[in-house]
């Protein structure tokens, strides 16, 4: 990453006159100037030659930070290595050039793709089936919570509209649940960080549709009570939603289909190492146990069987839509290209190597945590699984809470960026006050494990050291700590 | 292939450190009876070489037609700079922006994109993207009823995309919003219908498209006044690269504009990734969902971008936020951005200009087949149009299919029964490419 400051916007290197394109010349009869309803304001985008637009969004991105810049251990969002052959596959102009109204017959292997992954998904997951449709991870959980209302629906069961969530719930959660129409039961947790189980005892009755719930949870910890509570919810005649932020560690070694969850999704840009790009577009695929995939949402891929005169079977894939689904969530087959990614990833790891990558970004992040809880408070003490949480420093490098100027997690974080880290996440989940979590992935190597514990540890003395430093870090970035107050009271949002 | 760094001996070390004797000791607090045993049913690791082997033989199976069709997904000229600028990986393998001491690149692109999207579509303010055009459209909606506070009806003309219409309702359904249909009248939006309903005070919102699912260019005189009248707000959904040249949401006096901008030299990808944009007035900002730069300055006084505005947003307001969107489409903001960036004002206008040209060429040498007839006579249309087929040798799918054959993707059949079909042609397309389509149709009709 370059340290110095670009800063420039593309608006202020046009000029009138210039152009970056060119299109081939059309003489015709027909021209647009005919219209009725034409736009009256001008039009002002920038005029660039094409050089100056290359040299200005590679310089922008010199003062942007990626997985391959550097180690990014930020808790919850698994950013693992996005492997390049994963670009190259969703590259290939047969996907890039396809129309989403292709006739399926001419469209068979980009169907192929899609049902592979689906059925490769539903699998690892230990579902009966997937769903690739829907967008990003909040939006499939949008769409987990739309199939568990219509199958309380279609029972005419109207009455359950309550979906419980654990009061360590990623903040989505609750927000789907809003948008699907549903009433949110907070779920208290114990001082272990996972679900009380007698305080769900307390909700559960015949208005509950359901319940969402993380495994790992949120703080990186296994939660044991998980048959008991999935009996408990199905007692009650609810089904239990797997949100799928924290399945990386699961792989191969525990299905959230075998835990007893009917309903689930999975992040792609997550799990399945396709690239977060910044904030999207990622890919939130929706898995149901057997007797609830009539309602997954239009389109469905589906794949046919048919038997030949000499008795050969032939198999062909087509897009069909279904009366029971809950409806549809995409315009056509969602983020299309990113599940060619996952579809590769897949096909690289197999069968051999799915697992391992669970188990070693467990490995990786007992490691770090275990050789930084001297300096850091770990309120949870025990085996994490792909990620754990710390409560901030000690008071004996952060100095008393109650000193005005003592260090607080942002310091650190801001700090971690000087050394050429990403920070973790930070302040989340909201259990502790200083709540730092990190998340290192199977892909990072000992050696840059070392390199991020040594740099904790430094912070950690310079802490003590020397505050004012820490309190004004970053200091090396391309720009320094950023007025979010002034953000909010100027309300710039264009040029 | 796999992509972990592990040797032997680093395992070993690393689990020493943690104190434990096996990678299967760090699930030992897992009940045993949850763990899952045996062997996953998926294909074995393949080397790279393989993986193309196989997506190769993938993509072999699939086959590349002319494109002659549209209905959401748009065959425009994509500059060669564009995928190239995305694909860097310093955007690419990046998240959301919350660090914005080394999120410039991303936070700068999203404010090029969001300036962009206002200058466009007339509007005040850009959030940093919807999923796609359906999904912001279904968001307009629930902003309508957000807004509106008591009211829970919104109204949408039946112009829609089919596939926009299910995304729609389907979101409707579940949010508790009752959506009334209004039926086209010729082809176009029934205002009267539309004004009609307004009188009964409780509409929180209307929503239109421009073009429409047949193609074509809608008039929303007075639609905004009379929405205004009953408090209720206007939301325009515009296939992106109209708005270069048609009366802009703002100028319709829209509250919210939204819809696709995969027709600002997106590549069609069998469906995706697009990317849905979403506008509005400052009066709306708390309502407008999803993320949002704005410009700052650092403690050394240096403008720069950060995200703002959170407190709308599902990780602070949880329940209580104005949407669920948290990752959205990130990266393709940069495609738009670099797209119009290279286009400039005159490109686009210019893509319009030869989109129109090419479309109403194909329109009068497919009526001059006397195969088809116009579905809505002396209607206008920017790109896309629809024909009735008319012959009776074979009906408009057996054509369609037909034509697949030869090696076209001759439009998309909008209604099976009524012969109905739309076709589109952009600037790509030649006009050998455009006679030899036409020809095709003649012979498969023979």
């Amino acid at each position: 990453m370059n340290k110095t400051y670009y800063g420039k916007l593309i608006f202020e290197l046009s000029k009138s006159g210039r152009t970056g394109y060119s299109l081939p010349k059309v003489e015709s009869k027909y021209q647009l100037s005919a219209l009725k309803c034409q736009r009256q304001a001008a039009l002002e985008l920038p005029e660039c030659d094409e050089l100056t637009v290359v040299r200005h969004y590679t310089n922008m991105s010199n003062n942007n930070f990626g997985v391959d810049t550097g180690f990014y251990p930020l808790g919850s969002c698994t950013m693992k290595y996005n492997p390049k052959i994963n670009e190259e596959a969703a590259t290939m102009p047969t996907f890039t050039r396809l129309h989403p109204a292709t006739p399926d017959h001419c469209a068979q292997g980009a169907l192929h793709v899609y049902y592979e992954t689906q059925r490769m998904l539903s699998e690892i997951a230990g579902m009966g089936e997937f769903t690739l449709n829907p967008y990003a991870g909040a939006h499939g959980e949008l769409t987990g919570l739309m199939v568990i209302r219509t199958y309380h629906e279609r029972r005419g069961d109207t009455a359950r509209t309550k979906i419980l969530v654990p009061d360590s719930a990623h903040g989505t959660n609750p927000a789907s649940a809003a948008v699907c129409g549903c009433e949110i039961v907070q779920v208290k947790s114990l001082a272990d960080g996972t679900v009380d189980v007698e305080d769900l005892k307390t909700h559960l009755g015949a208005d509950i549709a359901g319940m969402m719930m993380t495994n790992p949870n949120t703080l990186g910890i296994f939660e044991r009570q998980i048959p008991e509570i999935a009996k408990l919810v199905h007692e009650c005649g609810g089904l239990m939603y797997y949100d799928g932020a924290n399945l990386n560690p699961m792989l191969g070694v525990c299905r959230p289909g075998d835990m007893g969850f009917d309903v689930m999704h999975i992040n792609l840009h997550k799990t399945f190492s396709t690239p977060h790009g910044g904030g999207g577009p990622g890919s939130g695929p929706v898995g149901v146990r057997k007797g609830l995939e009539q309602y997954l949402p239009n389109p469905r891929v589906v794949k046919n069987f048919e038997m030949i005169e000499d008795e050969e079977e032939y198999s062909y894939y087509s897009i069909e839509c279904n009366d029971e689904a809950l409806g549809s969530v995409s315009s056509f087959l969602s983020n299309y290209g990113i599940i060619v990614r996952a579809y590769v990833y897949l096909l690289s790891l197999g069968k051999e190597n799915v697992p391992m990558a669970g188990k070693l970004s467990v490995l990786n992040a007992n490691y770090i945590k275990e050789q930084l809880k001297a300096y850091y408070k770990l309120p949870i003490d025990g085996l994490c699984k792909h990620e754990f949480v710390f409560d901030g420093l000690k008071d004996e490098y952060a100095g008393h809470h109650d000193e005005p100027d003592h260090v607080v997690t942002l310091d650190v974080a801001k700090r971690l960026l000087d050394y050429g880290f990403h920070a973790p996440t930070i302040y989340f989940p909201l259990l502790f006050h200083e709540a730092m979590m990190i998340e290192p992935t199977e892909t990072e190597s000992k050696e840059t494990l070392d390199d991020f514990i040594a740099v904790m540890v430094k912070i950690a003395e310079e802490a003590k050291a020397d505050r004012q430093m820490l309190k004004t870090a970053p200091h090396s970035t391309p720009v320094r700590r950023l007025d979010d107050v002034r953000a909010v009271k100027d309300a710039i949002f264009k040029f | 292939m796999k992509f972990f760094p592990h040797t032997d001996n680093d395992v070993q070390e690393m689990l020493r450190v943690i104190g434990v004797n096996s990678l299967d000791d760090l699930y030992a607090e897992i009940p045993e009876e949850l763990k899952f045993k045996g062997e996953l049913r998926l294909p074995s690791a393949m080397s790279e070489s393989e993986v193309r082997r196989e997506l190769q033989g993938v993509a072999n199976l699939n086959d590349q037609l002319v494109c002659f069709a549209g209905q959401g997904a748009y065959d425009h000229y994509t500059p060669s700079v564009v995928p190239y600028i995305t694909a860097r990986s310093e955007f690419s393998t990046s998240y959301t922006p919350y660090q914005a001491e080394i999120s410039q690149g991303t936070l700068q692109y999203i404010f090029e994109y969001q300036t962009m999207m206002c200058r466009l579509t007339g509007l005040d303010v850009s959030n940093a993207s919807m999923y796609d055009g359906s999904t912001a459209t279904a968001e307009a909606m629930m902003m309508c009823v957000a807004a509106a506070k008591k009211r829970r009806k919104v109204v949408i003309s039946d112009t829609f995309l089919p596939a926009v219409m299910d995304v729609v309702k389907t979101y409707a359904h579940f949010h508790g919003v009752e959506l009334i249909v209004v039926a086209a009248k010729d082809g176009l939006t029934d205002l009267d219908a539309i004004c009609r309903l307004l009188e009964g005070d409780d509409i929180a919102g209307v929503l239109v498209p421009q073009p429409n699912r047949f193609g074509l260019i809608e008039s929303f005189d007075g639609l905004a006044d009379a929405c205004h009248a009953h408090k209720a707000l206007l939301a325009i959904n515009t296939m992106a690269s109209a708005l270069a040249v048609l009366k802009t949401p703002g100028e319709w006096g829209a509250d919210i504009a939204c819809g696709d901008a995969q027709s600002l030299g997106i590549p069609v990808s069998y469906g995706g990734p697009y990317i849905g944009y979403l506008c509005t007035t400052d009066a709306l900002i708390r309502k407008m969902p999803g993320r949002l730069v704005g410009q700052t300055v650092d403690t050394e006084g240096k403008r720069c971008f950060v995200l703002t505005m959170q407190a709308r947003e599902q990780h602070i307001r949880r329940e209580k936020a104005t949407s669920n969107i948290c990752t959205a489409q990130g990266v393709m903001c940069l495609w738009v951005a670099c797209y119009l960036s290279l286009m400039g004002t005159k490109g686009l206008r210019e893509v319009n200009e030869n989109s129109y040209a090419n479309a109403h060429l194909l329109h009068d040498r497919l009526l001059e087949t006397g195969l088809f007839e116009e579905a809505f006579p002396g209607k206008e249309f920017l790109c896309e149009f629809t024909l009735r087929w008319k012959s009776d040798k074979m009906d408009v799918n057996e054509m369609h299919t037909a034509l697949s054959m030869e090696g076209f993707l001759a439009g998309v059949v909008v209604c099976e029964d009524c012969g109905l079909i739309a076709f589109t042609a952009t600037e790509e397309r030649t006009e050998d490419e455009m006679d030899e389509l036409v020809e095709a149709i003649k012979e498969a009709a023979l």
